[in-house]
């Protein structure tokens, strides 16, 4: 974490507050943090703010609002800042998942790449709980973190063209899923049933930044069952 | 109540519902879409009477046919298309009157890329998140989410009433599409991942192409690479619409209105609102060069921009129908 907050201007009509440029849950925290309470506080001419692992992007409309007075606004809430209060929601979402074969084509090169067997791969990726740090890549793709040194593995080196929905994906010590199929080089060792972005719903993802996220093996008749109730 | 429009006769090659884009769900990883040349939408939707944000077609490079199902009033604004009704050349940038069951052929441009026909009303599509824009990687938005087909049949909103007279946009206000663009930025947020040298190559000596693996994602350039210093990517951040971020090969990318909403490669500059409006027109094997702006120049060509559009309204000339 930086020791004081950078204020970057983006563009012609955006405020960047980044905190540090590490993967860091304290990082993360005040991110979060910090966009709860700018909603609160409703800032006159903000209209959107994008938050990522490390920074909050604020987008305002210079015709209500402009830069200086903004950065003044954000700083006097960030002094005030209280990270304990943003995560207190404590959501906790299982999510089931059929691991390896033709549902995770990847978890035997990541079973390889660290000499373990399949099964430990799956023990590890399960084993532990994950928090969301943010929303993004596409809609509704929910970048989760850490997983376990023992399995954290780089990207594909030529990313695939298209990923299945409800595919799960390791990036070094990110895992994610995919709401829809895409594109992406993300290590696939796993697929959910769960339906992770849906237009009709507010919010319109699943999960949210400071869910906790914990994975449970299932069998491909369990999987194919929940896929007909999804 | 809605009414049939027209039926899409020629799809052409790439034509889509948009509007001024989705906003407010970006950290829901949803980009925000919309007309890549806000200007021509903007005006285009004036010259029928309609609000600035009512749905409108973007069309591009090869531009649709369209078989009209009901009378209605339109305007085709952006690249010059060379359009025609029942195979007679028609006007662009003015208020139209098409007769139920003459055909639009929407034509290709000279220069420019994308041409965009609002009707009276605005097209009849259900708003998602908040807007009508079509993102068809996401398969929402617009016309069922997807670019348009043959045999799909528009509709539009029955109960606008027609306007008794028709616009025209004073030459003035008719931008010229070029396949050159000087394109304005301001730097960062990420220049501390680049050389001196990559600075100066970025804004001063090179001239970028735009390559074919182009779309309302991104544009991928060719030529001279800009040098990173060492390897590293950054932790993903938030990418707004404009940025261009350069990858490890040196070569810049530009994200337009349909990118992720976040990534990994470092930032070099992010393109000021006026100016993303106006590469929205770029095409493949155009040339755009960079210059530098200071932020605070950039705030003020923003309000400036906003002023003028609040103000084109005004501009337009009462022309018969």
């Amino acid at each position: 974490m930086y020791q004081r907050a950078k204020y970057l201007p983006v563009g012609d009509n955006a405020l960047l507050v980044e905190f540090g440029s590490t993967i860091n849950l304290n990082i993360n925290r005040r991110v979060h943090a910090l966009d709860h309470v700018i909603s609160k506080a409703k800032l006159k001419g903000v209209k959107e703010c994008v938050p990522t692992y490390r920074s909050l992007l604020i987008y305002y409309d210079p015709s209500e609002t402009s830069y200086e007075p903004l950065i003044f606004q954000t700083k006097d809430l960030e002094a005030k800042l209280d990270e304990s209060s943003v995560f207190a929601h404590e959501r906790v979402l299982e999510v089931p998942v059929v691991y390896g074969n033709e549902y995770g084509t990847d978890l035997g090169s990541v079973a390889r790449y660290h000499g373990l067997q399949e099964d430990e791969v799956i023990r590890l990726h399960s084993g532990r709980d994950y928090t969301v740090y943010m929303i993004g890549f596409v809609a509704g793709f929910p970048y989760l973190g850490e997983v376990a040194e023992e399995i954290a593995t780089p990207r594909l080196k030529t990313p695939r063209l298209r990923v299945p929905a409800g595919s799960v994906g390791v990036a070094e010590k990110q895992t994610g899923i995919y709401p829809c199929e895409s594109p992406g080089g993300w290590q696939v060792i796993g697929r959910t049933p769960l339906k992770l972005f849906d237009i009709e719903k507010r919010p319109p993802t699943l999960v949210l930044p400071g869910d906790t996220v914990r994975f449970r093996p299932v069998g491909k008749e369990e999987f194919e069952n929940l896929s007909r109730d999804e | 109540m809605s009414l049939k429009l027209c039926e899409v006769t020629k799809p052409g090659f790439f034509t889509t519902v948009q509007d001024l884009g989705r906003f407010g769900f970006q950290r829901y990883g949803v980009p925000v879409s919309g007309a890549m040349d806000t200007y021509a939408l903007t005006a285009a939707n004036l010259l029928v009477g309609n609000k600035p944000n009512d749905a409108c077609l973007e069309i591009t490079l090869i531009g649709p046919e369209l078989l009209f199902l009901s009378e209605a009033q339109i305007a085709l604004t952006g690249a010059a298309f060379f359009p025609t009704v029942n195979r007679e050349m028609i006007a662009c940038w003015q208020t139209l009157q098409i007769h139920k069951g003459e055909a639009l052929s929407v034509g290709s441009p000279q220069n420019g890329c994308r041409a965009y026909l609002a009707v009276r009303g605005g097209i009849n599509v259900p708003v998602v998140l908040g807007s009508r824009s079509t993102y068809v990687r996401g398969d929402f938005g617009g016309f069922q989410g997807r670019q348009l087909r043959t045999g799909d049949v528009l509709e539009t909103h029955e109960s606008t009433a027609p306007l008794t007279s028709g616009f025209s946009m004073p030459t003035e206000a008719v931008p010229e599409y070029t396949g050159e663009l000087l394109v304005e930025v301001v730097l960062g947020p990420q220049t501390d991942c680049f050389t001196d040298r990559g600075l100066e190559t970025f804004l001063s000596r090179a001239r970028y192409e735009v390559t074919t693996d182009s779309d309302r994602m991104g544009y991928r350039l060719e030529g001279a690479e800009v040098e990173r210093k060492g390897s590293m990517d950054i932790v993903s951040d938030a990418i707004p619409v404009g940025a261009i971020q350069v990858p490890r090969n040196g070569k810049p990318i530009i994200l337009m209105r349909d990118a992720q909403t976040t990534g990994g490669y470092p930032k070099i500059a992010v393109i000021t609102t006026p100016n993303v409006s106006r590469l929205g027109q770029a095409k493949p094997r155009d040339r755009i060069r960079f210059s530098k702006v200071s932020p605070s120049k950039a705030r003020e060509g923003l309000l400036e921009y906003l002023k003028a559009l609040s103000l084109l309204k005004g501009r337009l000339v009462a022309s018969r129908l």
